[in-house]
């Protein structure tokens, strides 16, 4: 019942769609093939699984923002839902926006404690339809996923030659499950387009915006790089979400790393009794001269700040992926922020830094991933990549990842024996020989008589003797420090991104909220307000970021944490006038949206109200 | 402590299959308080590795944290060392395993450390089989923070500071057992006849190696009232039997003792001899938790080669990792290229 009277948005590849299903019931491959076969229309989209941390029987949806102009950011608002879980009818028809389309299983008819004024209902009788071609509980259960896919294909002319295409892909091997699948795509296909006059007003249309563009997770992405890097060996303990960073890692390994000789594998995985071992074992194969890493969320983090002062103090090489969650303590496993800067930043007591990477796209996670190895090895610290969930565990289209053949890994300074075998002097571990604050490691088991040394987390001397003398500890300490001021040049340098017109206002962001606050500047500048951006990718602030403060009278800094965490950090590294950092923030779990960041901004800037973006309706 | 090292040694040391003397194996100056069970259980280990012929840079020695932990400073002077944090030795160790199976890995640790803190990693290291010999050096209390009780202390044992100990102890070889340990011995520092032979072998076999070595802390610990003192433990100590290890390359020409009553062969092909005395069968797991707590429960402490499994799958071969250390791995092997990442390109279209 498409009520006549009702406005309608009318929109062609600019909406949002909404699926609300209940999780454990193989909605998500339905879902995510939506995503991809518009993303094989040539259009762009940004799909955000919004799942709760629960096996089976709890509301969950997956939403994919459609965007022409490619805006990956979440607009925020929903303009089609497809309610397929009664259990959270009242939100989903709560949150459509004015026009909106609310999809849903009619076939027991809907309560009228859900009817809003201003939206349009359209009741497809899925369980029905599951009831009449189908025996089978669980095809009854699958099948009406895919049915409403196949509804979708008509009401949003979804090209079916394309979902035909992907059921392909998905039962490769299986070609028995091909024909029914395709069937339950017909059976929706045929409904809506009975029923309804098809396409409502939201609408597909084929393009050309999305290139050579991949659409892959960041927690894959991540793992890949990893493989790619070198790593060897990857020590975790389980938790969300970043689980599927090691999952993916021995998924490419088993693929891509196997002796063809004998079968055997050529990395090592250890699934660990804690982070706190996890972390232990990647110091442990770092110290003995392997490439290591572990992946956690910030309960991990905290568990492992005690091994990564030790890193950091021993000068072991460590490489930490964290997929941030909400914090503190469990928090919201499920949903997502940037509250661990300081966290990784400065874990562990004493005086301590760590090298930080924030990478933004799959890409970048991919090449940070193996850049991080690099890094961690050439500075003989630990290096942590600070992702997301929103970017580690949804599918989110960036360019393609590359490889260049010629690289070879930089092992950082570590004496060989034959080099160890023609020295003449002594060796000690922490001389700083070239004056950077780097000195030349040793593997164990290199030379019979020359470079061992004992690693310890005590105070030591160059030659790594245990020493309580204090001006010795001192200077280690500044070695340290200046060892960090080496690490400016090495670590990835921001990105900048000027307006378009002469201002004085600038704005830092970083991670997962570059895609919204890109979309940000673009509505600002419409409104007239033009911004110098800049995005951060990693800690130590290079020169570039204090240069960039000072050129602007103020400067924004987006976060999605509670209490600015990089804006303090900004403070208190390059000592800037907290004055000049004006914080844009956003935390509630929920992906940022350009929204949010256009209507604090005009607020910071002196009150300019913000209209809710113009919708066409008619 | 001493603070001089001698210079002069003899000058017809003997010297081990590898050419090397004795003092090839020794490490620095110990700090440790003057009879300490600890320096006892040191030399221990050098005499064991002199012996085995083992080339000293080959052997990589971990630790945690407390008195037993600053040990490996005092042994294996050429061999890499980590004092790693308090507890978590374990995992420093699996990792450097991982990384190099090629090694000796040597684990020094202590009954806080392993009994209380890192009581979890122990566990799980055991359960993995990771190729390695783990030392407690067992003193039953916290040297380092002035002597409190540890978690080994028995009930009752009362040590410097005077006042009994209240809690039940927990006992590191029967823990070791239950927890899949493929090589369980208990030592006294004191015994040097029956620790080096029982490092040797544990040394030798493929796979999680344990000895549980009851070494007195001279200054918190060793009071008449005390269970974990040298007197009482030289009072109270039985052995399994005489242990004589026989190296793989002397099998043939082993000048030992006849009348053994068991024999095991371990996986690289030396053989542990063990003369009993108590008709301890060291292939039977169940047993040896009986009789670990029957020897308790008369107020002994039953010492020796408690249990062995000679061919059991270490941490490596239940992986199935590569043979070649996978640090010495090159970019060759590790990276797959550009075309392997176009076809995963391709896959995410």
């Amino acid at each position: 019942m498409l009520n006549s009277e009702s406005p309608r948005i009318e929109s062609v590849n600019d909406f949002v769609i909404r699926f609300a299903n209940v999780n454990g019931t193989g909605s998500a491959s339905a879902n995510n093939m939506f995503a991809k076969a518009v993303f094989r229309m040539g259009i762009p989209v940004s799909p955000k699984n919004i799942f709760p941390s629960n096996i089976q029987g709890l509301p969950t949806w997956y939403e994919v923002r459609v965007s022409e102009k490619g805006y990956l950011g979440s607009r925020g608002g929903v303009d089609v839902m497809v309610a397929v879980n009664p259990q959270s009818f009242k939100q989903d028809v709560e949150c459509l926006e004015p026009g909106g389309y609310f999809i849903y299983d009619n076939t027991k008819p809907l309560d009228l404690r859900y009817h809003r004024d201003g939206i349009n209902y359209i009741g497809i009788p899925l369980t029905e339809i599951c009831r009449r071609e189908y025996s089978d509980p669980k095809q009854r259960q699958l099948f009406k996923n895919v049915i409403y896919v196949g509804a979708l294909s008509a009401l949003l002319e979804l090209e079916f030659d394309v979902l035909k295409e992907l059921i392909g892909e998905q039962f490769r091997g299986k070609e028995k499950l091909v024909a029914p699948n395709i069937h339950a795509l017909e059976l929706g296909y045929q409904y809506a387009s009975e029923n309804f006059k098809c396409p409502i007003g939201v609408r597909l249309k084929r393009s050309d915006k999305t290139g050579n563009a991949i659409l892959m997770e960041g927690n894959d992405a991540l793992a890949l790089g990893c493989v790619y890097g070198g790593a060897t060996v990857a020590a975790w303990y389980p938790i969300t979400p970043s689980t599927s960073v090691v999952d993916s890692f021995e998924k490419y390994a088993n693929r891509l790393r196997i002796d063809p000789g004998t079968g055997d594998k050529k990395f090592a995985i250890a699934q660990a009794e804690d982070e706190l071992a996890a972390m232990g074992m990647v110091v442990g194969a770092s110290w003995n001269g392997a490439r290591a890493f572990t992946a956690t969320s910030g309960p991990g983090v905290s568990l492992m700040s005690e091994f990564l002062g030790l890193a950091y103090f021993a000068e072991v090489p460590v490489v930490l992926v964290d997929v941030q969650r909400a914090g503190p303590s469990t928090g919201m496993p499920t949903r997502t922020q940037q509250s661990d800067l300081f966290a990784a930043a400065y874990a562990s007591h004493g005086d301590t830094k760590h090298v930080l990477l924030l990478p933004s796209t799959p890409r970048e996670c991919f090449e940070m991933g193996a850049e991080s190895f690099e890094l961690a090895e050439m500075l003989q610290t630990p290096v942590i990549i600070l992702t997301d969930l929103d970017l580690g565990m949804n599918d989110n289209m960036c360019e393609p990842l590359e490889w260049d053949d010629s690289k070879e890994y930089n092992r950082g300074k570590v004496f060989s024996e034959e080099q160890l075998e023609n020295m003449t002097q002594r060796y000690g571990r922490y001389l700083d020989v070239d004056k950077d604050g780097i000195c030349y490691r040793t593997y164990p088991g290199t030379h019979p008589t020359k470079g061992a040394f004992f690693t310890r987390g005590t105070s030591r001397d160059e030659y790594a003797i245990y020493t309580e003398d204090g001006d010795v500890y001192v200077e280690n300490m500044e070695r340290l420090l200046r060892k960090f001021e080496t690490a400016k040049q090495y670590v990835p340098a921001p990105e900048l991104i000027p307006a378009a017109e002469n201002t004085r206002d600038g704005i830092l962001f970083y991670g997962t909220s570059a895609a919204a606050t890109k979309e940000a500047l673009d509505q600002l500048a419409a409104d007239g307000v033009h911004i110098d951006a800049m995005r951060i990718k990693a800690f130590p602030f290079s020169k570039a970021v204090e240069d960039f403060i000072a050129q602007h009278d103020r400067v924004f800094v987006v976060e999605q944490n509670r209490d600015g965490q990089l804006r303090k950090m900004l403070i208190i590294e390059c000592d800037i006038d907290p004055k000049k950092l004006l914080l844009v923030r956003h935390y509630n779990g929920m992906p940022i949206t350009a929204r949010t960041i256009r209507k604090q901004i005009h607020a910071l800037r002196g009150g300019a109200t913000v209209t809710p973006i113009r919708r066409k309706t008619g | 402590m001493s603070y001089i090292k001698p210079n002069f040694r003899h000058p017809q040391q003997p010297v081990n299959d590898l050419g090397l003397t004795r003092r090839e194996y020794e490490g620095s100056l110990s700090t440790l308080c003057a009879g300490c069970g600890h320096d006892s259980v040191s030399s221990a280990i050098v005499q064991a590795c002199f012996e085995l012929a083992v080339p000293p840079h080959r052997v990589a020695k971990v630790s945690g944290i407390g008195c037993s932990s600053k040990t490996p400073t005092y042994f294996l002077g050429k061999s890499h060392g980590f004092n790693s944090v308090h507890g978590r030795m374990p995992s420093v160790t699996t990792g450097a395993n991982l990384a190099n199976r090629e090694l000796v890995y040597i684990g020094v640790s202590g009954d806080g450390d392993t009994a209380s803190i890192g009581l979890g990693q122990f566990g799980h290291v055991t359960r993995r089989n990771l190729n390695m010999l783990y030392i407690v050096e067992n003193n039953g209390c916290y040297g380092l923070t002035k002597g409190q009780d540890s978690a080994t202390a028995d009930v009752g044992s009362a040590g410097k500071a005077g006042k009994p100990n209240p809690y039940g102890p927990i006992d590191l070889c029967t823990l070791a057992l239950q927890m899949g340990a493929t090589f369980v011995a208990r030592s006294f520092s004191g015994d040097k006849e029956q620790l080096v032979p029982l490092i040797k072998a544990a040394i030798s076999h493929q796979g999680f190696a344990f000895i549980d070595v009851i070494s007195p802390c001279v200054t918190f610990n060793n009071t008449p009232t005390s269970t974990k003192g040298y007197e009482f433990v030289r009072d109270h100590m039985e052995a399994t039997g005489k242990v004589d290890f026989v190296p793989v390359r002397r099998e043939i020409t082993a000048d030992y003792a006849p009348g053994f009553s068991q024999e095991i062969t371990l996986h690289d092909g030396s053989v542990v001899h063990l003369y009993k005395e108590g008709g301890v069968n060291t292939t039977d797991k169940d047993q040896a938790v009986r009789l670990i707590q029957e020897y308790k429960a008369k107020g002994q402490i039953l010492t020796g080669l408690l249990y062995v499994e000679p061919d059991s799958p270490d941490f490596h071969e239940i992986q199935g990792t590569i043979k070649k250390p996978l640090r010495d791995l090159a970019a060759t092997d590790l990276c797959p290229g550009s075309r392997a990442l176009d076809a995963i390109n391709a896959s995410m279209r």
